[in-house]
């Protein structure tokens, strides 16, 4: 008895240490993102906001954040729209090389970012796109897709193939079958998946740093202002970025957790 | 559809469908009249379904031909056809109200919102799920989900209806109504329906004629009195249930009649027209379980079989007796309860087995 209680509390003090230990980093950001001092010293030098104001004063960070949200906007809705389809395919056919084709729909993530960076920047080169949001936007519907396909595809996974057939049965075209019974069933998917697709844009560093140019996005202004000079507003801006991701990341979660539920329930 | 509704309503002409390698219907043929309602009957893998969802234009035949009032449709696709079909596992649409559910194909037919309400609600209260209206599909019962995919199927007013194996997600005493109720829905709307099951107890209790299959061919096809009165071949006797199979050889007995001689001791019947039975050729007899007398002495009338109770079995009111004869065949009897109240029937007893000549009949070799 007394055994599995010490054992229980070991647990609980270890999943604790683990948690300190990811998430300190970004606690001291977030507590030294108010502290009136200049350098990230204890104690702390009283309450302020006063790097947060400079941060939004910074014409520079403005720019940045509307570049990041514009990119981030466009990849999620390209990117869920793309998996979606690269996954309904995947469930409805079955073909001559589909191992493959899954294979290399869900490849991306897998290549090094530098190197997807490097292959941008040529290739957007070539085609007048790099330095442009929308080439970046390109970079991260490549990143960010096969995301929305691994959601949409579990998913669709517990649609039974029957429910399609019955549509069809009842009158309903193969196109109205997917806008009337495929995509409300997997709305719970779709939604998360354009969150966390947009969470995964808004992050992203190395490709942006690579294609973007003049056309900054957050992350890249973030290590711009970094090489320049320690400021306590990086910390404001971590902060910032921190919230708008796990908020995005918290609501895709909520939405799958949901997804999940209801499958369940539905198991006859 | 302004073709001449003359003739039978849907032919399946020698079609075969093939899977890969596998053939899963070799060559079935058969017809269905305008209002029939028809059971296609057969074990597991017998090609029953996919006869049925070819008749949906869910797969395509192979070969042969399906036409409806004379028109061949085997690539018409599934939403261009009026047979709508009610699932095994209902395949009811998750995410939708009941009453959605049941709107489903009218809104495909592009019926008016508010007069596809009104027909929904028309038919859900037919079937007893008006209540439920609101509710989604994953708070109903099994029986509730049966009868919303009915009314969703139904609500189409389709001139047939298509039933994949209705009743055998249910339980015993739900099957029960709910068979008597199709057979009562049949009536009333006068359409076509037609059945996959694998219970020849469900198709003969709703089916005007049954079709029986097995390993992608049609076995027997007739009304349930026919061919259970009348298997044609070994299969259909012993699928259907309730038959004593007896196998000897035959001797001329005269007037018409055929003596068969075999481990099960003797017996007469009538001598068949067609095939024709030399003396000393191989036979089964067939004798139905429920034609079949017990007695505890001879009487010297019809065949007359000594055999020894093994066990009795009552199901309601009807009992069935298994008895073993001295040359060790297998022999059932099915009685109602109160006509073998009695004699005594205890394991070991000696009785006679009893049957009238006309009876029995062969099976073709």
């Amino acid at each position: 008895m007394s055994r599995a209680l010490l054992r229980r509390a070991a647990l609980l003090v270890w999943t604790f240490l683990v948690f300190t230990f990811i998430f300190a980093p970004i606690i001291s950001t977030i507590v030294f993102s108010f502290n009136a001092d200049r350098f990230p010293s204890l104690p702390w030098g009283g309450f302020s906001l006063q790097w947060y104001e400079a941060v939004f004063a910074d014409a520079s960070v403005q720019r940045g954040l509307v570049n990041s949200l514009i990119v981030a906007g466009a990849t999620s809705v390209i990117a869920t729209f793309l998996g979606f389809a690269a996954a309904y395919v995947d469930y409805r056919y079955r073909f001559f090389g589909k191992a493959a084709y899954t294979a290399i729909v869900a490849l991306p993530p897998t290549v090094p970012v530098v190197i997807l960076g490097v292959a941008m920047l040529t290739f957007e080169g070539r085609i007048g796109l790099s330095g442009t949001l929308t080439g970046v936007t390109v970079g991260h519907v490549v990143l960010a897709a096969p995301f929305a396909m691994a959601l949409v595809r579990m998913r669709l996974a517990d649609l039974d193939p029957d429910i399609e057939r019955a549509a069809w049965n009842l009158g309903a075209t193969p196109w109205s079958t997917i806008t009337g019974v495929v995509i409300p069933f997997c709305l719970p998917a779709i939604l998360a998946s354009i969150f966390l697709t947009a969470a995964v844009s808004f992050d992203e560093f190395m490709i942006a740093w690579f294609v973007s140019g003049v056309n900054e996005t957050l992350p890249v202004r973030v290590l711009a202002m970094l090489q320049g000079q320690v400021s306590p507003r990086i910390n404001a801006i971590g902060a910032l970025v921190f919230a708008v991701s796990m908020t995005l990341v918290v609501a895709a979660q909520i939405l799958l957790g949901r997804n999940g539920r209801r499958s369940k329930e539905t198991q006859p | 559809m302004t073709t001449t509704k003359a003739g039978p309503m849907l032919e399946i002409d020698r079609v075969a469908k093939r899977y890969g390698g596998t053939l899963a219907v070799a060559e079935v043929s058969f017809t269905i009249g305008k209002g029939e309602f028809i059971a296609l009957m057969g074990p597991s893998g017998c090609g029953k379904t996919t006869t049925l969802r070819m008749i949906a234009g869910l797969d395509t035949p192979s070969e042969g031909e399906i036409r409806l009032w004379g028109r061949r449709i085997n690539e018409d696709a599934p939403w261009e056809r009026d047979a709508p079909l009610v699932w095994q596992n209902y395949a009811l649409f998750p995410f939708l109200s009941v009453v959605k559910n049941v709107e489903f194909g009218l809104k495909q037919r592009r019926v008016p919102a508010a007069e596809r309400r009104k027909k929904a609600m028309e038919w859900m209260e037919r079937l007893g799920i008006a209540g439920f209206a609101e509710r989604g599909v994953d708070q109903l019962s099994g029986g509730q989900r049966q009868r919303v995919a009915l009314a969703r199927a139904l609500a189409l007013e389709p001139e047939m209806l298509l039933l994949d194996e209705p009743l055998s997600a249910l339980d015993p005493h739900l099957r029960v109504r709910m068979q008597s109720e199709l057979v009562r829905l049949h009536r009333e709307l006068g359409i076509t329906f037609v059945c996959v099951t694998h219970s020849h107890s469900e198709a003969f209790a709703m089916a005007d004629r049954v079709v029986i299959m097995s390993e992608g061919r049609v076995q027997q096809i007739g009304a349930p009195r026919e061919i259970y009165r009348r298997a044609s071949n070994r299969f259909v006797a012993e699928f259907v249930g309730g038959n004593n199979l007896f196998s000897g050889t035959a001797s001329s007995a005269g007037n018409g009649a055929l003596r068969v001689e075999g481990p099960f001791g003797a017996a007469l019947a009538p001598r068949p027209s067609e095939p024709a039975i030399h003396d000393g050729a191989a036979v089964t007899l067939v004798v139905a379980a429920d034609r079949i007398d017990i007695a505890s002495a001879r009487s010297g009338i019809g065949n007359e079989i000594d055999a020894r109770v093994v066990t009795l079995e009552v199901v309601g009111s009807s009992a069935t007796v298994f008895l073993e004869t001295a040359g060790g065949v297998d022999l059932r009897v099915q009685r109602s309860l109160h006509e073998i109240e009695n004699t005594p029937l205890n394991p070991g007893q000696a009785v006679i087995a009893r049957w009238s000549q006309d009876e029995g009949y062969f099976l073709p070799a």
